[in-house]
């Protein structure tokens, strides 16, 4: 019987010549991920499993960006931790803030993971580099410490949903709005234990950005993880990062899918999801008056730099509507940089937002920007369950920079396409 | 192995965010992470819990993040095990690998009712409903995770040079 992608990417990885789904395998891991919240228990797990090294120097990441800068002390002490671990240990991928980035933007800039990778780090979002046709999936930190020790994971080879994307999407339809259209059809356990794999004429029209952001949110419709093809857009992007050689692998033509999903993304709109569930989507033409008090643009999501250019599109010469915060926090310190460069954090100033240093922050209700009692906000981020930006009765509204921006300028959850690009 | 509880009943999709909330995630002590736990859904709720109780749930229960301080929080705060309908898998993962015991019924996450006494069996996956008097069957662990847990989770199975 045919293997999926993902499935020959894990019996690559368990030395076998098949696997299928419902097997445990042990397979070797390329990279194991973890960050400022996770490590510290990973830590302290692999000194209770009375582990002295970790099994590689390189193939291990620390990333402190969930609340770093440190927020208070507390976090401070957890990200010294975490420092300390990776000083004695030689860990040759620890990035303090100056050269960090959050770390599902960070990993794939760095050519830290390539294509053809075994992948896990202790953040469910590790899913994120199946857009560069990796297998990669976030784990507990018991995991990421048993990883760190001995090079290994074990799964259970999961099945898979094949996602056939045809046609090229509309003008402010971005990854973000397919994704969501995506897990609005499936709900949020539609793709639980599964693999979500992505083929079709319709992905030569995405960006890689708009892959990194779609394969980020395979979590949120419960799937194991969610991967792209190789193609020539993702070796572009890979070449004079990668770390290491790619491999590329491709599912046969006779791989067995538990479902087959087409999707035509010139059909797609500008999406939104409602609180408090990513599920809760609703196309902008359906979205009624809903005043906002603040937007948020960044995150893993969509803080690389096609969101940046987009969200400057929609601000450029305009301001931000009076009482509506505005906060961008670009994903990694080379995407600020950039957006500097091109002039993009000039026309965030000047339309009355503000720029954060790379940072996970307001995404989860860390720090720079917690919502108020009964407050709303707009945000690209991919979590909108209840209390996740602040207060329990506050509210979080999913959507694409493009209408996070043009809802900045509006004042209320806003669809682009009203709005003339200056 | 048995536990025997009464049963705090919790709807669909309740995600880790819910179970314990980013901002308290500075610490993974168990003691204080119970503190929180679901208070964003009832913050009363820990002081109604006694050791021993037992959550029942719909679906896709730990939705969500990774925290393993969602699996820790539930079991600081005295919870003995945990049923589902259906479990979001990095929550199924982490919870045997720090030792909180789940079990899958859809059956039993249908039927049984808040404030209900009810017993599990691990051995069997049989849940009796005290006070109903109606048996349910759970799902077994499949043996490779039964290996894991009878190695005591998995730092003891590594320490066991089980990934060799
Ligand atoms: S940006 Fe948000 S979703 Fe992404 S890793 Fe940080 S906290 Fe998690």
């Amino acid at each position: 019987m045919g293997m999926t992608m993902t499935q020959k990417i894990m019996a690559a990885h368990a030395g076998r010549d098949s696997v299928a789904a419902g097997d445990f395998i042990e397979a070797d891991l390329d990279m194991v991920l973890g960050n400022d919240i996770t490590a510290p228990p990973a830590i302290a797990e692999f000194e209770r499993m009375g582990s002295r090294e970790v099994f590689h120097k390189d193939r291990i990441a620390l990333v402190p960006d969930h609340f770093a800068p440190n927020k208070d002390i507390r976090a401070a002490q957890q990200c010294r931790i975490m420092r300390e671990f990776a000083h004695s240990q030689g860990i040759t991928n620890y990035f303090e803030i100056g050269e960090m980035g959050i770390e599902h933007a960070l990993l794939p800039e760095k050519g830290i993971v390539v294509a053809g990778d075994a992948v896990i780090g202790a953040d469910s979002h590790t899913c994120t580099y199946g857009a560069l046709g990796a297998f990669s999936t976030g784990v507990g930190s018991t995991d990421m410490a048993a990883g760190m020790s001995t090079g290994k994971a074990w799964f259970k080879v999961p099945s898979a949903i094949s996602i056939v994307l045809k046609g090229k999407p509309q003008k402010w339809v971005t990854g973000k709005d397919i994704i969501l259209h995506i897990i609005g059809m499936i709900g949020v356990d539609g793709a639980r234990y599964r693999s979500m794999e992505y083929s079709g004429e319709g992905v030569r029209h995405l960006t890689m950005d708009d892959r990194f952001t779609i394969s980020n949110m395979a979590i949120e419709a419960g799937a194991k993880n969610g991967i792209f093809p190789v193609d020539g857009i993702t070796e572009s992007y890979m070449e004079g990062r990668a770390k290491r050689e790619w491999k590329t692998y491709s599912p046969d033509d006779d791989a067995e899918y538990d479902q087959v999903i087409e999707l035509d993304l010139s059909k797609v709109r500008p999406t939104v999801s409602f609180p408090h569930s990513p599920d809760n989507t609703h196309s902008i033409d359906d979205v009624p008056r809903i005043n906002i008090d603040q937007v948020v643009i960044g995150s893993c999501t969509n803080g690389r730099l096609d969101d940046m250019r987009m969200a400057a599109r929609i601000l450029k010469g305009r301001r931000v509507a009076k009482g509506v915060r505005t906060i961008i926090f670009p994903a990694t310190q080379d995407i600020y940089l950039q957006s500097v460069r091109e002039g993009l954090i000039e026309i965030f100033i000047e339309a009355g937002a503000i720029v954060s240093t790379p940072t996970c922050g307001p995404c989860l209700g860390g720090h720079m920007g917690i919502l108020a009692e009964g407050e709303r906000a707009v945000s690209t981020t991919n979590r909108n369950f209840i209390g996740r930006m602040g207060h329990h009765t506050s509210e979080v509204y999913l959507a694409s920079p493009a209408v996070a921006a043009a809802s900045a300028v509006a004042g209320y959850i806003e669809n682009p396409e009203n709005l003339e690009v200056i | 192995m048995e536990s025997r509880g009464r049963v705090i009943k919790l709807g669909d999709n309740i995600d880790t965010d819910l179970i314990i909330a980013a901002r308290y995630l500075s610490t993974a002590d168990p003691k204080e992470l119970a503190v929180h736990f679901m208070e964003d859904l009832d913050p009363e709720i820990s002081n109604r819990v006694k050791e021993g109780d037992i959550v029942v749930a719909g679906r896709n229960f730990g939705c969500g993040s990774s925290r393993e301080h969602a699996p820790i929080a539930i079991k600081g705060a005295g919870i003995s095990c945990v049923i589902a309908e259906s479990f979001a898998r990095i929550f199924y993962r982490n919870s045997f690998n720090i030792g909180l015991p789940i079990i899958e019924s859809p059956e039993a996450s249908r039927d049984i009712s808040d404030g209900d006494d009810i017993s599990v069996n691990y051995e069997t996956g049989e849940i009796i409903n005290m006070t109903t008097g109606r048996v349910y069957s759970g799902e077994a662990y499949p043996p490779f995770i039964r290996k894991i847990i009878e190695s005591g989770g998995l730092v003891g199975y590594v320490k066991a040079g089980g990934a060799e």
